[in-house]
């Protein structure tokens, strides 16, 4: 790490002091970067099975962290144990994500799947409108505070501090990306959505029910989605309607970034992401001599993506597409 | 051209004439505030028209359009206000402002056409984004933009010593401010009209609907595709830098606010919800979408009034949860838009 550090920044003396906060960035992208990760992969699997962007699923996010404040917050309230509140309040916030990615595609991209490419974008940008504003219905225009659902605890190593919460997001995303790896490497279910990701005529003849596998690839995405919101929920400890817009833009761009349709590329370029930008904020005035200041920090994650598909034109780890516009 | 002349096609020419004439002082009826409602319905067929010439006709994929018209509206911005002291012509700056424009629909376009599909989706939208947060964000260390507080009192259109600010008296008839720039708008959108409907059946267009069909087979037929495709980036953007200046003049005062990502969909959705590449679909799509909020601003509060006696819900999200509604629906049974292009219709039918 020492020695990577001096390399792009050479002109910054080394000083024990900068060398905490190098530390300290790479620790809050590195969180920053899981939850994009775990948000990355719910539109790389839709994107990798049918090819389309589907850009309701940051508000799926969002759902899942408000629904999980509204069951914790009241069961805490209520006197129940943390344990048992935060528990109830993410299985709750999972299954109605679950319910809901599964009733997107059953109700909204179903009866598109032969449609021209650009009508299920829209119906999907529809979607996302409806559910905004079906949130706001139901939950008002206020910021709401996230229930305080894991312990409060900083620890300190070299000089750069992190909380419990941080160490938790970390564990969980790695936990359920194995998981998710496993699922689609070693299960039948996961050969049948790899199958159908090359081509789902040919999948559909060797016997795999395209529309479970379809069903599946937002069944998964939206749990994963609702696990993310429930770690956004707990790291900003603030949530709002209009929350899962631009996290939903930034973990899309991670997805691009690694390779669409790509498990590995989205994990792979959500940590990147959330690295750059945490580096990029801490660095940028420095860089340019107090010209930029870290109010640019969310230009980076475009500038970066720009830069990537001048090179490389399909993500970092993205198989070379075919002509398939 | 020759069938517009037979004696049916002149009656509904005219009629279209005359329903264009009085539209704008109907609306006045409803206040002025529907005048400018319909200004900015006409802006915004404008825009789709723009965007159609990328999107429809091209099949390139962008959404960071609103770029070029945030790139319009700047420049317009800068050279007539108070900010820099500068006070050029509006003929002078339109132009300046769709060729910035252009040159960043190049800018964008060069280095990312050998793109394909979604990753030039994504591509142009971190480009929205990026001239956006510039936007906000070039007040300092020296002021170009005002930032997030935008740039206000700037000038409005005048020709010769016509204002088109405040209300005139011409012929006896008073026209208001929204009421000439309705007429401007009119006048410049039939001029865009005729320039798409022009490009659609010439050499270019022809050329750019064969690279959206196949790429490969347009290049084997030999057509520059990396600069045709460059061709429909700049055009498409030279249209929204226009716009953003007849934006600018027209409402006096622009902020980066009002270039989100979200407008770039919501043009995006006109385009594709009228039907791709079909001038007259696009241009039903731009007025329905620009339209249909406003008229459900105006009619969720005294409807929900009437049935349940109170406000039950916000009537803000009611009217934006009715508009996103309504974009699944028409999707759902109009898959290739309201009003198709009749090849395209056919193609459509032909596959299921």
């Amino acid at each position: 790490m020492k020695r990577r550090r001096k390399a792009p920044f050479p002109h910054i003396a080394v000083d024990l002091r900068l060398m905490d906060i190098f530390l300290q960035q790479i620790i809050n992208g590195l969180v920053q970067g899981s939850i994009y990760a775990l948000v990355a992969l719910g539109y790389t699997m839709v994107y990798g099975i049918m090819g389309l962007i589907n850009f309701a699923h940051g508000e799926v996010v969002m759902i899942g962290t408000l629904v999980t404040i509204t069951v914790a917050g009241t069961m805490i309230k209520a006197g129940m144990p943390v344990v048992l509140a935060g528990f109830a309040g993410i299985s709750v916030a999972v299954l109605v994500c679950i319910a809901l990615g599964w009733g997107l595609e059953r109700i909204a991209y179903r009866p598109l799947r032969n449609a021209p490419r650009l009508t299920p974008l829209i119906t999907a940008i529809g979607m996302s409108i409806v559910l905004q504003n079906m949130a706001m219905i139901i939950w008002g225009r206020n910021y709401m505070t996230f229930p305080p659902l894991f312990p409060k605890i900083q620890y300190e190593f070299a000089g750069a501090n992190f909380t419990a919460v941080q160490v938790i997001i970390v564990l969980v995303s790695a936990l359920t990306m194995g998981g998710l790896l496993l699922l689609v490497y070693r299960t039948k279910l996961g050969m049948a959505m790899r199958a159908t990701a090359q081509n789902p005529a040919v999948a559909s003849l060797m016997g795999v029910n395209i529309n479970r596998v379809i069903a599946a690839a937002f069944v998964i995405g939206s749990a994963l989605g609702a696990v993310a919101g429930v770690m956004v929920g707990s790291y900003y400890e603030i949530a709002h309607y209009q929350m899962g817009f631009m996290l939903g833009l930034k973990a899309f761009t991670a997805a691009v970034l690694g390779g669409i349709g790509n498990l590995g590329g989205a994990m792979a370029g959500g940590i990147l992401l959330g690295l750059i930008e945490a580096l990029g904020a801490g660095y940028i005035g420095d860089l340019t001599g107090g010209f930029l200041g870290s109010h640019y920090q969310d230009i980076f994650a475009f500038i970066v993506l720009i830069g990537v598909l001048m090179f490389k034109p399909s993500g970092l780890f993205g198989e070379k597409t075919g002509d398939r516009a | 051209m020759k069938q517009w002349l037979n004696p049916r096609s002149t009656l509904g020419i005219t009629l279209i004439v005359v329903a264009l004439v009085a539209l704008p002082f109907v609306a006045a009826m409803g206040g002025q505030a529907w005048v400018r409602i319909l200004n900015f319905a006409i802006l915004y067929v404008f825009l789709a028209l723009g965007l159609n010439i990328v999107v429809g006709f091209a099949g390139l994929l962008d959404l960071g359009y609103i770029a070029f018209y945030a790139v319009g509206a700047y420049v317009y911005a800068l050279l007539a206000s108070p900010h820099f002291g500068l006070h050029w012509p509006f003929w002078v700056i339109l132009p300046i402002g769709a060729m910035v424009a252009c040159f960043f629909g190049v800018l964008l376009g060069s280095p990312t056409l050998k793109l394909r599909g979604d990753y030039l989706a994504i591509v142009t939208l971190g480009f929205g984004e990026i001239i956006r947060i510039f936007l906000n964000n070039l007040n300092a260390p020296i002021n170009v933009t005002n930032g997030a507080q935008g740039i206000t009192m700037i000038d409005p259109v005048a020709i010769g010593g016509l204002k088109f600010s405040g209300t005139t008296q011409i012929f006896g008839f008073s026209l208001s401010g929204p009421q000439k720039y309705y007429y401007l708008l009119v006048a410049l959108a039939i001029l865009v009209i005729i320039i798409n409907l022009r490009l659609q059946n010439s050499r270019i267009g022809r050329a750019w609907q064969a690279i959206r069909e196949d790429e490969i087979a347009a290049k084997a037929v030999g057509i520059n595709t990396r600069n045709i495709k460059l061709l429909a980036f700049a055009m498409g953007a030279s249209f929204g830098g226009i716009a953003g200046g007849i934006f600018s003049a027209m409402q006096g005062f622009v902020s980066p606010e009002s270039f989100s990502l979200t407008e770039s969909i919501m043009i995006l959705a006109m385009v594709v919800l009228g039907g791709m590449g079909h001038i007259p679909g696009v241009i039903l799509g731009a007025v329905l979408l620009s339209i249909l909020p406003e008229a459900l601003r105006y009619g969720v509060g005294p409807i929900q009034m009437a049935l349940f006696g109170k406000m039950l819900v916000d009537p803000e999200s009611v009217r934006m949860l009715i508009f996103g509604l309504a974009l699944v629906l028409v999707m759902r049974f109009k898959p290739a838009g309201l009003w198709p292009s009749p090849e395209r219709k056919r193609e459509l039918q032909g596959d299921a």
